[in-house]
């Protein structure tokens, strides 16, 4: 278990560059990890996996969704870009249920309403976040941060009296070894950097192995080589899962994105790729125009 | 792989080692105690009196009520202000028992009736006193009667999220309530004294050294018993579940946990803990009165743990004890400056000793480790 | 001057010269008149006191002393005096004709003047005459209303009388209705009951009601034991309609007390709504500022022996203050320490609050102490035998919306209050824009704390003032402030009025200790519904 530490350190550096990044698809591929979870069953016949629908929510009057309609197809790694109170956070703080909308719909799959479902119950169903501010359990090791979040019972009776299965512990030190934290793994949470935090709590995310991943500034306060692997990171999670990423940093952006979504107070102003995007006169109008 | 389970994180580690020296400590002292009282003459300078058993006994009811607190304070953030109300609900349920063992020897002379009904005329036993005749019901009832009122109340709190500073304000109103609520005739409990006069349990007269000194080793046994539990409930996956709630539990909760049942199930685990200290404090001391539900009382116990140490269970012990045998010097000899020791003791730890007297001497120790 | 005019004068100076001769002679009678009393034998009383009916409203403080019992002599001077045992078991005299207070005597220099019930009568018929034709309205009125409670024959002869000569329009009403009784119960006339019936059936005193009752009682044999149907059907009716009057009344009285004690409930909630909903700061030692204010009311009192009229005006700003000062240094040297660590923050103050409490024991003893109300927070606004508002509680209900008005001032529209609101919302933000947050904090705490001490003055007014004043309100208040929404003045308000409504309107059907416990599970059902009370702040900035 333990490597030498020259090696773990050189890994860090390069674990996605191939032919790595093959070995990390595999690892981190469901197949790999024994899923018998009938809550899975999401209906995805016409692709889309999440259907948001004129959706509006508004805090005293100030409308920070208005109206706003988005298709995540299934597999797809979108980027959600705007300026500041463009509606981000509330639309992933709706979906997943801490905020209630005042009007509109929001579907996972063709079936499953989210709206109305509580924060607990649509994690369950296979929606995993990532909080724009870093929250992992900061008095606990980075092996039973990741214990706690992995998919399974949540019930009383099963934490009281479960024992890990070797292959729940395969599939952690999987997990630790993708977010490059193998080495740290009796560490105390508290005692990790930032960067690290940001990267623990991915693998939380990714230990669950949910269906719909919404990641809220993944790269926040990293440096540019952390920057790098989890943009790497990000595109080999897409395809058996989806992803939602909500990013500031353009250059980030720019190199996972296939489609972008731009939010403008509170409703999608354009899609399409990075470079349509740049092309549309709407946006630079209203948020590349203030960049530049 | 195995080991994760066994060195994981220093805190845990060092929660067990200081955990088997508690209980070493505590038979050491308990049987001691005991044999000097029993068996050696009144004269020696070894003997230790009735009245220091009995005041043990006490402290060892106290360290289990301290104990109850920090598994919910310590582990899971929910500083109940309360938990005296959970107390003095054992302490009753144990008190009707032994008032119905009175039987005739009561004042009165009533067959059924205790006295105090006798003299507020009433003519028969309120169906709340049915059955505390027989011991068995009786100790059902402590720990039925206060889980109910956990689980009802926690019930309603946690799942619609009342925490932190709320939630002890709620805690507290909870056994202001009560306290009001005992306080009357009406209520069927004997009103402003309470319950006492207490004559013998399960047949063994209260007053003789013997049964005082089982009843102090059985608390000692019940403290024993709970602090093993709690340490084998924490340190499961469940006890890190109620440790991430107490860290984070917005995360907790986004990671597909229901934490207010996590809560609510600590909380009347708690609830029962506290109701067990309170029916085996009631024959030591031969009284319960509704002053056990004063919200002062609740909040004495929370600093206890405070000055202890929080989220070390031998902390709570030991808080429980230092502070109650100085209690116990202090109004002795000072009797009005006790408030004050107390107040300055509330500052005190809050601001110079947060993690309380365990935590400073943990960090002694981390220190001489790291020099080491 | 003319010779006329000269005459006239002499004439006027002559009647002033008589009239006070006789005013002279009159008070002279009166005096010696008394002095009789001294020693006089039972049988001699009857012809003594007869006489003091022509020097009437002089003589009846020396009336009522006899009919109470209190009316001795004192056998060194043979002085009449009032009177009445200390706590020492020693007597306190009252000299009644020169009104002044003697040095205490023990029982044996002193004499009773001994009176039994045939002498009382005659006192009673004695001073129910001299105030009934007494020049002050109020003395007329007081005399009526006592005697609406004893229609005996001779009362209504005496009440007959002075309705002839009545002027005032309410206390001829009153005079009225007491014949109207009369009638009612013992004349023949039919019409003349029935016009009774109409004459009473507007007021609200409890006799009225209790005569109506007596018309329609039943005898054990299920006869109604007043024969004429009549007068029994217009009874009735007089009687659901003085009924329902009644118990509307009594619900605005009970709005009253509601609100009354919801304005306690303010005062002491606005403070807490600052340092709990502004500074998210739980202050367990909230209720012991309050004491403390109290106290200064009680200290002011003590150091203007002379100024009971005025102290409380005093107090007030001094009581702001004392529990001010007293924040601030509790902000400095504790909670600073503690900050973004309610609970510890919640038990440190709570230590306080101990601290606080044995200190005002040591200094004032445990017993309570009372503050005495001037004038003008005393007694009652009467609107009619039902309905009447205490004036304290109509003050204190004024002053608690007052003192709420001043804070939404100082909170909108000072820089203080700009800054606090700055700092409650973005410390960080604030303190780089230069505000001196340590400063801020210190001063809001201090604002806080210190409208704890004026609330304290306030409940001074209400009850006795002891160590354990603050406690007693202090889980209601909380609960205002979660019920009305932490951080919002107007949530706390309306949460304050509403709980003391709905407490008193439990009170009389569950009892109080009920009332407060129903009350608590209510709020805990509503933070269900609720979780942020009735007036949230919403948005993000509210996680």
């Amino acid at each position: 278990m333990a490597k030498p530490k020259k090696r773990v350190k050189k890994d860090d550096m390069n674990i996605f560059k191939s032919p790595k990044i093959e070995q990390v698809r595999r690892a981190v591929s469901p197949l790999n990890y024994a899923r018998n979870n009938s809550e899975l069953a999401v209906d995805v016949s016409h692709n889309v996996i999440l259907y948001v629908e004129s959706l509006s929510v508004s805090f005293d009057g100030f409308k920070a969704l208005d109206d706003l309609n988005l298709y995540i197809n299934n597999g797809e790694l979108r980027c959600l870009i705007g300026a500041n109170g463009a509606g981000k956070t509330t639309l992933m703080d709706v979906i997943t249920g801490k905020t209630h909308p005042d009007k509109g719909h929001i579907y996972f799959g063709q079936t499953i309403d989210l709206l109305g479902k509580t924060e607990t119950e649509i994690a369950q169903l296979g929606i995993g976040r990532k909080f724009q501010k870093p929250t992992v359990f900061e008095n606990q090791t980075v092996f039973s941060n990741l214990e706690l979040a992995m998919r399974g019972d949540k019930g009383i009776l099963h934490a009281l009296f479960s024992k890990l299965r070797s292959e729940d512990l395969d599939w952690i030190k999987e997990v630790t070894g993708i977010i490059g934290l193998d080495s740290k793994e009796n560490l105390l949470a508290g005692a990790l950097s930032h960067g690290q935090k940001q990267w623990l709590e991915i693998g939380m995310l990714l230990i669950a192995d949910p269906r719909l991943m919404l990641i809220d500034e993944p790269v926040a306060g990293m440096t540019a080589s952390e920057t790098e692997r989890t943009a790497e990171l990000l595109i080999s999670l897409a395809g058996d899962r989806t992803v939602v990423v909500v990013e500031h940093d353009m250059d980030f952006v720019r190199s996972i994105a296939r489609t972008v979504t731009v939010l403008h107070q509170g409703s999608v102003i354009a899609e399409g790729s990075m470079s349509d995007i740049q092309s549309n006169p709407a946006v630079v109008e209203v948020y590349l125009g203030e960049e530049q | 792989m195995i080991k994760h389970y066994r060195d994981e994180g220093r805190a845990e580690y060092f929660f067990q080692k200081n955990g088997r020296a508690f209980l070493i400590i505590l038979f050491g002292v308990v049987i001691y105690a005991s044999c000097c009282n029993l068996f050696i003459p009144d004269d020696s300078i070894f003997y230790v009196s009735t009245y220091t058993i009995t005041l043990l006994g006490k402290y060892l009811c106290f360290a289990l009520l301290a104990l109850s607190v920090d598994v919910v304070w310590g582990y899971c953030g929910i500083l109940s202000l309360g938990h005296g109300a959970f107390f003095a609900l054992g302490g009753y349920t144990m008190g009707m028992y032994l008032m119905r063992q009175i039987g005739e020897r009561g004042v009165y002379g009533h067959p059924v009736l205790p006295d105090f009904m006798v003299f507020l005329n009433w003519k028969e036993l309120p169906w709340f006193w049915y059955g505390f005749d027989s011991f068995g019901f009786a100790m059902l009832m402590t720990l039925v009667v206060p889980s109910v009122l956990a689980f009802v109340f926690g019930w309603l709190a946690f799942r619609s999220r009342v925490t932190g500073v709320y939630l002890s304000i709620i805690t507290q109103a909870l056994t202001y309530a009560l306290m009001l609520a005992f306080f009357r005739n009406e209520m069927g409990f004997g009103g402003n004294n309470g319950l006492t006069d207490f004559k013998d349990i399960l047949g063994f007269d209260l007053q003789s050294d013997r049964t005082r000194v089982v009843l102090f080793c059985l608390s000692a046994i019940a403290l024993a018993i709970a602090y093993l539990l709690s340490q084998l409930i924490l340190q499961s996956r469940y006890g890190r579940v109620v440790v991430a709630i107490r860290d984070a539990e917005a995360r907790t909760r986004s990671i597909g946990f229901k934490t207010e049942n996590y809560k609510v199930s600590l909380f009347v685990y708690s609830a029962a803990l506290a109701a067990i200290a309170g029916a085996l404090y009631v024959p030591q001391v031969g009284i319960i009165n509704p002053g056990e539900f004063s919200p002062l009382n609740s909040i004495e116990i929370v600093v206890w743990v405070s000055v202890g140490g929080r989220a070390t269970l031998y902390g709570a012990v030991v808080g429980a004890i230092l502070v109650n045998y100085a209690k116990t010097k202090f109004t002795a000899e000072f009797p009005d400056e006790w408030l004050y020791a107390l107040g300055l003791l509330f500052v005190g730890t809050t601001i110079f000793l947060p993690k309380g007297l365990m935590g400073f001497f943990d960090v002694k120790k981390w220190r001489n480790q790291r020099r080491g | 001057m003319t010779y006329v005019g000269r005459k006239s004068l002499r004439l006027i100076t002559f009647t002033m010269i008589c009239v006070l001769a006789s005013l002279c002679s009159a008070d002279e009678e009166f005096h010696i008149n008394v002095k009789q009393l001294a020693g006089a034998k039972l049988r001699a009383l009857p012809a003594i006191v007869a006489k003091f009916e022509t020097s009437g409203e002089r003589a009846l403080p020396i009336l009522r002393a006899m009919l109470e019992g209190a009316l001795y002599y004192r056998k060194s001077d043979k002085r009449i005096v009032a009177a009445y045992r200390t706590e020492t078991g020693d007597f306190r005299l009252d000299d009644l004709l020169e009104g002044i207070d003697l040095e205490v005597a023990s029982k044996r220099e002193i004499k009773k003047i001994v009176v039994n019930n045939r002498l009382r009568g005659q006192i009673r018929k004695i001073i129910a005459r001299i105030t009934l034709t007494s020049g002050d309205r109020f003395v007329r009125e007081l005399a009526v209303d006592n005697m609406l409670n004893d229609l005996n024959k001779e009362n209504l002869l005496l009440l007959r009388a002075a309705r002839k000569k009545e002027k005032d329009d309410d206390i001829l009403s009153k005079l009225n209705m007491a014949i109207a009784i009369d009638d009612l119960k013992h004349n023949e006339s039919t019409q003349l009951r029935l016009d009774a019936i109409d004459i009473i059936d507007s007021s609200l005193q409890p006799i009225v009601v209790n005569t109506l009752n007596s018309l329609l009682v039943i005898d054990a044999e299920g006869m109604p034991i007043e024969k004429d149907e009549e007068v029994r059907e217009r009874a009735m009716k007089a009687k659901e309609s003085i009924e329902l009057k009644i118990s509307f009344y009594e619900v605005l009285q009970r709005i009253f007390y509601g609100l009354s004690l919801g304005s306690i409930l303010l005062l002491i909630a606005t403070g807490l709504a600052i340092t709990f909903g502004v500074m998210g700061v739980i202050n367990m030692a909230h209720g012991e500022l309050i004491m403390l204010g109290a106290y200064t009311a009680y200290v002011v009192q003590l150091l203007l022996p002379n100024g009971i009229e005025y102290s409380i005006l005093i107090a007030i700003p001094a009581a702001f203050a004392v529990s001010g000062l007293c924040g601030i240094l509790i902000e400095r040297y504790v909670i600073r320490y503690l900050r973004g660590r309610p609970l510890e923050t919640l038990l440190a103050t709570f230590g306080i609050s101990l601290i606080l409490q044995q200190t005002v024991r040591t200094i004032f003893s445990p017993l309570n102490r009372q503050v005495v109300s001037p004038t003008w927070l005393s007694g009652s606004l009467e609107i009619n035998p039902v309905f009447a508002l205490t004036y304290n509680r109509l003050y204190i209900l004024a002053f608690a919306v007052l003192v709420l008005l001043c804070l939404q001032l100082v909170l909108k529209k000072t820089k203080l209050g700009l800054q606090v609101r700055a700092v409650s919302q973005n410390r960080e933000m604030a303190r780089a824009m230069g505000v001196r947050t340590e400063r801020v904090d210190a001063l809001t705490f201090g604002l806080g704390a210190g409208v704890a001490g004026v609330a304290g003055v306030a409940l001074s007014q209400l009850t006795n003032v002891g160590p354990n004043l603050g406690q007693a309100y202090i889980v209601d208040s909380f609960m205002v402030v979660v019920f009305g929404g932490v951080g919002n003045l107007w949530g706390t308000m309306v949460g304050g009025f509403t709980l003391g409504v709905a407490n008193k309107f439990l009170e009389p059907i569950t009892g109080p200790v009920l009332a407060n416990i129903f009350v608590l599970i209510f709020i805990i059902l509503f933070i269900q519904k609720r979780p942020s009370g009735l007036f949230p702040q919403t948005g993000r900035a509210a996680e």
